[in-house]
């Protein structure tokens, strides 16, 4: 079997630190974002991924390459020299796609439990050309709403940002379909959501299943944080055992084995420290990402920020606010960064009281 | 070539800009580098050779100041007295109608200091100065950058003779950068003129007043008379006045917020003048006093320019920068206090940041509402992992969420 990945740009929204990787590469959860999926879909059997990327093919098979090797699966680009949007690399990878069978196409910004498989037997129960994975939301306005057959899960409409409500349920940015779906599509600009989903949903060919469990677009910092929090509150059940525990720990945490965390720290909820890291002295982590080789400084106060790699965060620092700082940041003691977004390479030594970005 | 040192101690009216501090303790008394803001006065006054006795005249309750003359004079070794003023009487008032306590036992030189000031004190040079150019009243003087003079008192000084040729207080256009200290010496005949200018000026009835509200509002009395715009400005000119030029730090203590400055001076000169009253350990840094009654443990990081007060408790991994910490404060684990004063028996919890952001020129304290010292008042308490930045708390608040820029009664 084989999928497809919509990587697309320059992952403007996560700057700065889609400034020094690319998107799919920057972890999340201690993990690149893509393997994520990656090593869902080999789980199921998918044994070809293709990555639909427009910007910097070399960086990302750089990275991925001894994963083809490790997870027995072949990564192959197709390279979009213009943007093509959600569909157009379908018909752009076309004959990468088909092989006679349905394939999974996925949105590369998303996090979810992945149930390739639930989605793959309810995919061929049906018999339709595609189906599309849906996930509740609180506020339906403010997305594209499915509006479905309960008991089939036929999809009978689309409505985008619905001033009435219609239901609660939007694409999940996870889907199936049979190669058939590839005569539907030129490889130029088109809109899958807008174009392709509306025709299929005419011809009584699209029906969607719904995703159970925690789901979230974390291609921007506040729902990257968010989205952490459900990943990691989803693996105290799953797979507890990569949890840390323990005495200034409130979980869930997520610490990578090589990381040290001095004593009297207090660390959570909702914290993962990449690999290389020293958290020193009565430090304090809440709801926030530390990236790979990163220092924090004794008595630190973090809370709801990324730190990019190889920073140094200085004594008594308070960060809070959805605060970004991309690669190798250097923060002097005792300053305050109330969501400051800055830029990779910066030593900062003044606070920045107000939400700003520091070029 | 006795002294008497008089002290102008003003009222209770008189701390308003001094509030939330001034609603617990009388703006005079309030610690700046660990002792009360008049202290400093007294001190350098009780070294003065022959100093017979020190007068403060105020409008304060007597019982509120009793305890701190009893002991600073015993301290001192110096006789202390408080002059309660029935009615406000303006500066120059308090001091004609009690120039016969003032006069008792015919000193030869009489300092006359205000109190919201904060500087050296030089005041055996001002004597030696007063001395050598023989007019009956000087004025200490000091040099500041002009845009900033005619927030003070303007002197105008023949640079040959050191005789003041002119004043004018907080004039609109530019007169001088040469402003008056608020520290003064005066020979008894002072008070002869300052008798004969009141008359003057009650024929003339110019004295209009809107300084004083109490005094506008009890109505005229014949007695009240402001030092500086009443005696001074009629006087400049006349042979009378000499000024003194002095360098050195100066500053007026006009609100709460400025004892964090005012305290930096006065520690960095004690730095130079008594070093044995800082406290040296692996960690602090720069200048700080620490009452001994205090508990700092050795992992938190303090200074440079920060008091802590009687039994006051910090905790681990705490850090405090230019800021005055209150009796019987506790501040817990991991907080951070940059320029702010913590008032009495406040609490600051874990990893908690209570933070000013310094707002001064060197003359002038800016009405940028964004920027100031953070004043907790007595009791106030913040919880853990909040920050609370530039913000005044009222006492007995308890913060249990961010604060930017308030005022929380």
């Amino acid at each position: 079997m084989k999928a497809l990945i919509l990587v697309g740009g320059f992952g403007t929204r996560l700057r700065p630190l889609t400034l020094s990787k690319p998107k799919p590469i920057v972890e999340f959860a201690n993990k690149a974002m893509i393997l994520h999926q990656i090593e869902a879909l080999c789980k199921i059997g998918v044994n070809e991924v293709v990555l639909a990327v427009n910007y910097r093919p070399q960086l990302m098979s750089a990275y991925l390459q001894p994963y083809e090797e490790k997870l027995g699966i072949k990564i192959s680009y197709s390279h979009e020299t213009v943007p093509l949007g959600t569909a157009g690399p379908l018909a752009l990878a076309r004959d990468l796609l088909n092989d006679g069978e349905p394939f999974f196409v996925l949105n590369s910004d998303i996090i979810c439990d992945f149930p390739f498989a639930d989605l793959l037997a309810f995919h061929k129960n049906h018999g339709g050309e595609g189906t599309i994975m849906v996930t509740k939301v609180e506020e339906p306005s403010k997305y594209g709403v499915v509006v479905y057959k309960e008991e089939t899960g036929e999809i009978l409409k689309f409505v985008e940002k619905p001033q009435v409500y219609v239901g609660n349920k939007i694409n999940a940015g996870v889907y199936i379909f049979n190669p058939s779906i590839l005569d539907r599509i030129q490889p130029k600009p088109t809109s899958i959501e807008k174009e392709i989903f509306p025709a299929m949903a005419a011809d009584n060919q699209l029906y969607c299943m719904q995703l159970e469990g925690f789901w979230m677009d974390v291609g921007q910092p506040k729902d990257f944080l968010s989205g952490m929090g459900l990943y990691l509150n989803s693996l105290k059940s799953k797979q507890p055992e990569l949890l840390s525990t323990g005495t200034g720990i409130i979980g869930p945490v997520l610490i990578d084995p090589s990381s040290v965390i001095e004593p009297g720290c207090l660390i959570g909820p909702n914290v993962t420290i990449g690999p290389n890291c020293v958290i020193q002295e009565g430090a304090r982590l809440i709801n926030t990402t530390v990236l790979e080789g990163t220092t924090i400084g004794k008595n630190s106060w973090i809370k709801s920020t990324i730190i990019g790699w190889n920073s140094s965060i200085g004594k008594w620092v308070r960060m809070e606010n959805t605060s970004v700082l991309g690669e190798d940041v250097h923060v002097s003691d005792e300053l305050y960064i109330n969501g400051g977004k800055i830029l990779p390479h910066k030593s900062i030594t003044s606070s920045i009281p107000e939400p700003e970005i520091i070029m | 070539m006795s002294s008497k040192t008089v002290i102008l101690v003003g009222g209770p009216s008189k701390g308003t800009r001094f509030r939330p501090l001034s609603l617990d303790i009388p703006k005079l008394l309030f610690p700046i580098a660990g002792k009360p803001m008049i202290y400093h006065h007294i001190e350098a006054a009780a070294k003065v050779p022959e100093m017979k006795e020190i007068i403060l005249i105020g409008f304060f309750k007597e019982t509120v100041l009793r305890k701190f003359i009893e002991e600073t004079s015993k301290q001192l070794n110096i006789s202390i007295r408080y002059i309660n003023e029935d009615k406000v009487l303006g500066t120059a008032g308090g001091l004609f109608s009690f120039r016969e306590q003032i006069l008792e036992g015919s000193p030869k030189n009489i300092f006359v200091l205000h109190s919201d000031i904060c500087c050296a004190f030089p005041l055996k040079d001002l004597l030696d100065f007063h001395n050598q150019h023989g007019r009956i009243c000087t004025i200490m003087g000091t040099e500041i950058e002009s845009k900033y003079a005619n927030q003070y008192g303007c002197l105008v000084r023949d640079e040959k003779t050191a005789e003041l040729l002119h004043y004018a207080e907080k004039p609109e256009t530019f007169v001088s950068n040469l402003i008056n200290c608020g520290v003064y010496v005066f020979s008894p005949q002072f008070f002869d003129v300052m008798g004969k200018t009141m008359v003057d000026l009650r024929t003339s009835g110019q004295n209009i007043n809107t300084d004083y509200p109490e005094i506008t509002r009890k109505g005229f009395d014949s007695e009240r008379l402001r030092l500086e715009q009443d005696i001074f400005v009629p006087l400049a000119g006349t042979g009378t006045i000499s000024v003194f030029p002095y360098i050195g730090f100066w500053r007026q203590i006009k609100n709460a917020g400025a004892s964090v400055y005012c305290q930096e001076l006065y520690l960095n000169h004690y730095a130079k003048t008594k070093p044995e009253v800082l406290k040296k350990a692996d960690n602090i840094i720069g200048n700080v006093i620490i009452d001994p009654t205090a508990s700092v443990d050795p992992t938190a990081l303090i200074g440079p320019d920060v008091y802590i007060g009687p039994n006051v408790k910090i905790g681990k991994g705490v850090r405090i920068i230019h800021s005055i910490v209150l009796d019987q404060t506790e501040i817990k684990d991991h907080a951070c206090v940059i320029y702010s004063i913590i008032g009495w028996q406040s609490l600051v919890g874990v990893w908690a940041r209570i933070e000013g952001i310094p707002n001064y020129t060197p003359f002038l304290y800016s009405q940028d509402k964004r920027k100031g010292v953070t004043i907790f008042g007595s009791g106030a308490q913040a919880n853990g992992e909040i920050i609370v930045s530039n913000c005044i708390v009222m006492p007995h608040k308890q913060l249990d969420r961010n604060y930017n820029n308030e005022i929380i009664l």
